[in-house]
């Protein structure tokens, strides 16, 4: 062969390097939002106390308390979970070559539903407090994260394994998760049925997505998910991409494709299964994220991965410190929010996408 | 010899699809398979690098077995294009890196981008290299493709069915493309198709497959009437114009007939 008299295109170069601008200017926006979402809320707290007290300078001792033990967690819990789901978003849209490739497309959230569910009504996880903002806590939450978890790991084990046995395709995939998620829908409605009202509106409550959930050891559990899976992701971006290119184009680069996607398709499970699990069911972050990144950078998933991974960061802790903030002093769960917001941002990109 | 097939079986579950394939490409030689709809021509392919497991039989590429290789190692050895190829929304530049991967560690080296752009301008495509590939026409998709195939340095280059999708002009600057690979490369070729008349003028030997087996190999000069009417259940004759054999069906409207 004598393909080495080439040069590096500058074009090229300069192309690269405006993706990776765009990466860090997500990073340096996320930073900011971080710090306006600490400093926002019921109490006031001014972006120099918020970073004093972040980076160890004396505060008072009220600032302290409303910094790391309430909107600190909460605010990174919003950063891990939306990094992580529409990180898995963009992978199941990957592997699936599918663009409606999400957890909830793929009844992985149905299931956690009635996972939780289930833990309240028959394993006793819904017993109901009323705290001082009048909303209400499952009392034994993490019976509901585990049983939330193990369904929805299941699922994914049981869309993997028909995978198997009738072809790692999209289409067997999709149709599974599809089929799963009516099936637990339904399961879930009859457990509804039955339910006495305090099961009932601690099944419902549970549905309502709440990065508040979350403490700083759930955060930990949540952040050493979201670091490994990420990293798997990020290695494998060059056998998405080949994917991406048409199944017998990866095979004949040495993908092995069937693997790839189960073990994706069951890491981007896990993935969800964790932050749904803990925060409940938050909707269309993992759909529409990556669809937003991918208008700017394109559909190459070494930028695509990280770009959703640090766009889901950012999406999910705007729309939480907004969620906080608009029905001041009432806390609107995230989850609702994102769900108005997802559905015309979706519309609006379907459109433009179609008009070009 | 690149590639050696012995004694190579393949059966889908009780169905024998190819049986006793025997056949050799060497370095610059660009072999075209031809035959029947569903006599086994793809799946051919895909047991020369290593998607289709063989039922009996080797193939060896550069004298080791392909079954005993690693994915990632075929991959290094054998470039394959395939009939079906996505546009996705990625840059021509892209696509084509993308060819590197069986070479790549973590991320593409100076030395892989140099062979991307070289690769690109020797095939005149370096105009588009930052257009995204779901805008390419059908043409130059297909070039992509055979640009991704060749960054992998590969010995031995499979195409199936490299023109089928193409118009006239995209067909013959196709074919050029492929003529021009291996014989500046060196590399061996291997390709499906059904026009006949391209293979005739383009490839420098013509294997016919029938009923899954070798029918014969040789020389597009010594492929006869008789053979492809045995082969394709058509009687034809071959004229020759301006020193090119053109082969055309006896009497059209009554092979249409009925």
């Amino acid at each position: 062969m004598h393909l080495h008299d080439g040069q590096i295109p500058e074009e090229y170069r300069k192309y690269i390097g405006r993706k990776f601008v765009f990466l860090l200017l997500l990073c340096v926006s996320l930073l900011i939002a971080l710090l306006f979402s600490i400093a926002s809320g019921a109490a006031h707290i001014s972006l120099t106390d918020v970073v004093s007290s972040l980076i160890g300078l004396e505060t008072t001792k009220k600032i302290e308390i409303i910094v790391w033990n309430i909107r600190l967690p909460q605010a990174l819990s919003a950063m891990v979970a939306g990094a992580g789901l529409a990180l898995s978003g963009a992978v199941m849209q990957s592997i699936l070559r599918n663009p409606l490739g999400s957890p909830f497309t793929l009844g992985i959230a149905h299931a956690a539903a009635f996972g939780a569910a289930l833990g309240v009504m028959v394993l006793g996880g819904g017993i109901m407090t009323s705290n001082s903002m009048g909303a209400v806590q499952i009392t034994n939450p993490y019976l509901t994260t585990i049983t939330a978890f193990f369904f929805s790991i299941t699922t994914a084990a049981v869309i993997v394994a028909i995978a198997r046995m009738r072809g790692t395709t999209p289409e067997v995939m999709v149709l599974t998760g599809v089929a799963l998620g009516s099936f637990f829908t339904a399961a879930t409605m009859l457990l509804q049925f039955f339910a006495n009202d305090v099961q009932l509106a601690a099944m419902v409550f549970w549905t309502f997505g709440d990065t508040a959930r979350a403490s700083w050891s759930e955060l930990a559990v949540m952040s050493i998910v979201v670091t490994i899976t990420g990293i798997y992701f990020f290695c494998n971006s060059w056998n998405y991409n080949a994917i991406d290119a048409g199944e017998e184009t990866a095979k004949g680069l040495g993908v092995r494709v069937e693997r790839v996607r189960a073990v994706g398709m069951l890491l981007a499970s896990v993935l969800t299964a964790t932050i749904i699990g803990f925060l409940g069911i938050i909707g269309f972050a993992g759909l529409v994220v990556p669809h937003m990144v991918r208008r700017v950078i394109g559909s190459d998933n070494r930028f695509l991965l990280p770009g959703s991974f640090i766009g889901g960061a950012l999406m999910l802790l705007i729309a939480d410190t907004v969620a906080r903030m608009m029905l001041a002093p009432h806390v609107l769960p995230v989850s609702v929010l994102t769900a108005f917001i997802g559905a015309p941002v979706f519309l609006i990109l379907i459109l433009r996408g179609g008009r070009k | 010899m690149i590639v050696d097939i012995h004694h190579l079986n393949f059966a889908y579950r009780d169905s024998e699809i190819l049986k006793e394939i025997d056949f050799t490409v060497k370095p610059g030689e660009l072999l075209a398979i031809l035959g029947p709809n569903g006599v086994g021509k793809t799946t051919l392919l895909k047991c020369l690098n290593g998607m289709h497991r063989p039922s009996s039989g080797a193939v060896m590429v550069e004298g080791v077995d392909v079954l005993k290789m690693r994915p990632m190692e075929i991959a290094t050895k054998i470039g394959y294009v395939s009939q079906k190829n996505e546009k996705a929304r990625l840059t021509l530049f892209d696509a084509v890196l993308m060819g590197r991967k069986p070479h790549i560690r973590w991320r593409p080296s100076d030395r892989d981008l140099k062979i991307v752009e070289a690769t690109i301008r020797h095939l005149h495509l370096q105009e588009m290299s930052l257009r995204f590939i779901d805008q390419l026409s059908g043409g130059e998709l297909q070039k992509v493709c055979i640009a991704r195939a060749l960054v992998q340095e590969p010995k031995l280059l499979l195409l199936d069915e490299p023109t089928s999708a193409l118009d006239l002009k995209n067909q013959v600057e196709i074919m050029l493309l492929l003529r021009h690979v291996v014989d500046y490369h060196h590399v061996g070729a291997i390709m499906t198709m059904h026009d006949l008349n391209k293979a005739m003028r383009y490839a420098d030997s013509i294997l016919m497959l029938k009923d899954g087996k070798v029918f014969s190999h040789l020389h597009p000069s010594q492929v006869t009437e008789q053979m492809i009417e045995s082969v394709y259940g058509l009687p034809v004759e071959i004229h020759n114009i301006n020193g090119h054999p053109m082969i055309v069906p006896k009497d059209i409207n009554q092979n249409l007939c009925c």
